[in-house]
């Protein structure tokens, strides 16, 4: 067994807390009703359910009735994509960006592909940036909706959705953002977003998997999801998963207690971790826009190494982290937002996405300092394309 | 997580052989950084004898590529270059206890070394890769390279072309020609049956039953569609609408195709020519 477990891969899923696991426990016992049944049994579930409501609204200052109940972040940038197109039968055209999340850039894809759509994906530059000049060049009279997300969930990239939104605003478009990554980590106040639509993920920020929201802004033009009853105003039929919204509510109430104390911290654990392997690993480089970024996120790229063997010898030694390189994923082709950001093949393979959450420690962030520059070095030292005379790492006495 | 076997994982972790050799008898080199993987193999080989009496490689790739190599050098050790060349890329995969589909491409990479470092020893050229243009630009994959696995292997599918060769797998623009070589070895390895008289009539149904059976639902899948317009003596023609129908080089990629499977099931003497 490796000396200590670090989990640094908190994009991809986190920790349920342990608060928000028992806020759901009596819903999985006595609180079992229905909540729109005419009845105690419901009536006593009911209450709850709205006052999960209210926390995520909380979070991101909206009115409760803003916030609809989806099963997963996915469904909710399904429902925002195809809702919208929907309901505006007469516009033929989506906008996006080429380093979107697949469940916002395949649902595009499949519009375009088999609804007859026109598809602009945007370009970002070299650090990942959108050209806001761009963005209000695509939008036209025929634009349906743009989706934009709001920070990225490989390299942590932030989008500045307050500026695209006006833009969107201004053109007469619909805005949906994916702020899967952003919730919980950033302050989103919609009450000042020109946002219309934006989807959260309960797994993301320490709720169970199993539960996602979609904000939808009072007065927006959107089609259902699922057809049935009348659950969440007739907008997403199915009796509602009443223990995971318990605990998303939970989880968003505790995000918006923490948001400013834990952004700083995990900014500055991030930051170590950070500057302590560029500082140790000679011919590395920060993958995104270092300065405008998630507090909690780092992608680095190792030159002349390959990610997958990165990731097996760090899982050896207790420390999880996932990584853009095309073996990772059973693609061949290295992952599509280091692609579109045009990243060297020389390190585009050797990306590694190191994401931090709350319950990550200095000692965490220590025992990675001392254990990847060595799994480095042994990976160069066999690359057919490391030179002889490269810098080695320096040894760090942690 | 890929589901390696122990043994690829202890020849990850514990690679044999790494390293380079000073005064080395032969060198093989293949693959890229653009590729994601790549394998520089060294031999050792003894004039006399003509075995191999050491092997080292460096390699650039994920646990499968490293855990590859490191067989190929333990497997080669002792062997005359004639042995060794009769090393196939399953006997890698074997020694390791096997290795994901999608990973066989590893196992590919060293045998494709073994054969640079034989060719490098007796002088010849490396096998040149990029003497023909490639089907698959994205990985520099020739059609020679693919009919040779297709046969080697008797794939059947582009999904198992990809996992052998990664043509294929990067942009996917070459994913109909894939098609197109499989169904010309296909057919290329069908004895020439004999096929029974068909009256004109049981032709035509043929024709129009493999259309609907054997090439729409391909083409449907893809969000494109054929229609069969009219026969006319061996002339063949049909209409390509929809995803299929964007630019030219796809559809007489498909046109061929079509052809391809018609001659196949029904008459060799069949050209298939496109309606509007």
């Amino acid at each position: 067994m490796p000396p200590r477990q670090v989990y640094l891969d908190n994009n991809a899923t986190t920790q349920v807390a342990p608060e928000v696991l028992e806020a759901m426990l009596p819903f999985f016992k006595d609180l079992y009703g229905n909540p729109s049944s005419m009845h105690l049994f419901g009536g006593r579930v009911a209450q709850h359910v709205t006052q999960a409501r209210e926390r995520v609204a909380a979070l991101l200052n909206a009115h409760p009735d803003e916030i609809l109940f989806t099963s997963c972040g996915t469904e909710s940038d399904n429902h925002a994509i195809k809702g919208v197109a929907e309901a505006f039968p007469e516009k033929r055209h989506l906008v996006t960006t080429k380093v979107e999340h697949p469940a916002v850039l395949n649902v595009c894809r499949y519009l375009a592909k088999h609804h007859g759509y026109r598809l602009t994906e945007l370009p970002v530059d070299k650090r990942g940036n959108l050209d806001l000049d761009q963005v209000a060049a695509a939008l036209t009279p025929d634009t349906a909706l743009l989706s934009v997300m709001a920070a990225n969930n490989e390299t942590g990239t932030l989008f500045p959705i307050e500026k695209i939104g006006a833009i969107a605003r201004e053109k007469g478009v619909t805005f949906h953002t994916d702020a899967v990554q952003a919730a919980g980590k950033l302050p989103l106040d919609l009450a000042k977003l020109p946002v219309d639509l934006l989807s959260i993920s309960g797994h993301k920020l320490h709720a169970p998997k199993g539960i996602g929201v979609l904000y939808v802004r009072r007065g927006t033009r959107l089609m259902p999801f699922l057809h049935g009853g009348h659950q969440e105003r007739g907008r997403r039929a199915g009796t509602e998963n009443v223990p995971y919204i318990v605990g998303l509510g939970r989880a968003c109430e505790l995000a918006r207690v923490e948001l400013f104390e834990e952004t700083n911290r995990l900014r500055q654990l991030r930051d170590r971790l950070e500057q302590g392997l560029l500082a140790a690993i000679p011919i590395t480089h920060i993958n995104g826009n270092p300065d405008w970024r998630l507090p909690n996120t780092s992608n680095l790229g190792f030159e002349y190494i390959e990610g997958e063997a990165i990731l097996l010898h760090l899982s050896a030694a207790g420390i999880a982290a996932s990584s853009g390189s095309a073996c990772t994923s059973g693609s061949l082709e290295p992952s599509h937002v280091l692609m579109a950001m045009e990243v060297p093949f020389t390190y585009a393979h050797g990306s590694v996405r190191f994401s931090l959450s709350k319950y990550n420690t200095d000692q965490d962030i220590d025992y990675v300092l001392a254990t990847l520059p060595g799994i480095v070095q042994k990976l160069r030292d066999m690359s057919p394309f490391y030179p002889k005379d490269a810098p080695r790492v320096v040894q760090t006495s942690a | 997580m890929w589901d390696y076997t122990n043994s690829v994982l202890d020849h990850f972790t514990n690679p044999r052989n790494v390293g380079e050799i000073e005064d080395a008898s032969a060198v093989g080199e293949v693959g890229s950084l653009a590729c994601g993987d790549a394998l520089k193999l060294f031999l050792k080989i003894d004039k006399q004898t003509g075995k191999i009496i050491d092997a080292k490689f460096k390699t650039f790739g994920c646990a499968s590529a490293i855990a590859s190599a490191s067989a190929l050098t333990e497997i080669v050790k002792g062997m005359t270059l004639d042995e060794a060349l009769k090393i196939s890329n399953e006997d890698i995969a074997k020694f390791l206890g096997g290795l994901p589909e999608q990973k066989m491409h590893c196992s590919v990479m060293g045998k494709e070394a073994l054969e640079a470092a034989v060719a490098n020893y007796k002088g010849e050229k490396a096998v040149a890769h990029q003497e023909e243009p490639p089907v698959c630009k994205c990985f520099w994959v020739t059609e020679k390279k693919i009919r040779e696995v297709i046969l080697e292997h008797q794939l059947t599918t582009v999904e198992q072309v990809t996992n052998y060769t990664k043509a294929g797998g990067g942009c996917g623009g070459c994913i109909p020609d894939i098609k197109r070589i499989l169904a010309e070895v296909m057919h290329a390895q069908m004895p020439p049956a004999e096929r029974p008289k068909m009256t004109n009539l049981q032709r035509i149904q043929l024709i129009s039953q493999t259309i609907e059976k054997d090439v729409a639902p391909t083409l449907r899948a893809d969000g494109g569609n054929i229609e069969l317009v009219d026969i006319d003596g061996t002339l063949v023609k049909v209409r390509l609408r929809g995803a299929c129908s964007g630019c030219a080089g796809a559809k007489a990629t498909l046109q061929h195709l079509v052809q391809e499977t018609l001659r196949q099931k029904v008459s060799p003497d069949l050209v298939v020519v496109e309606e509007n």
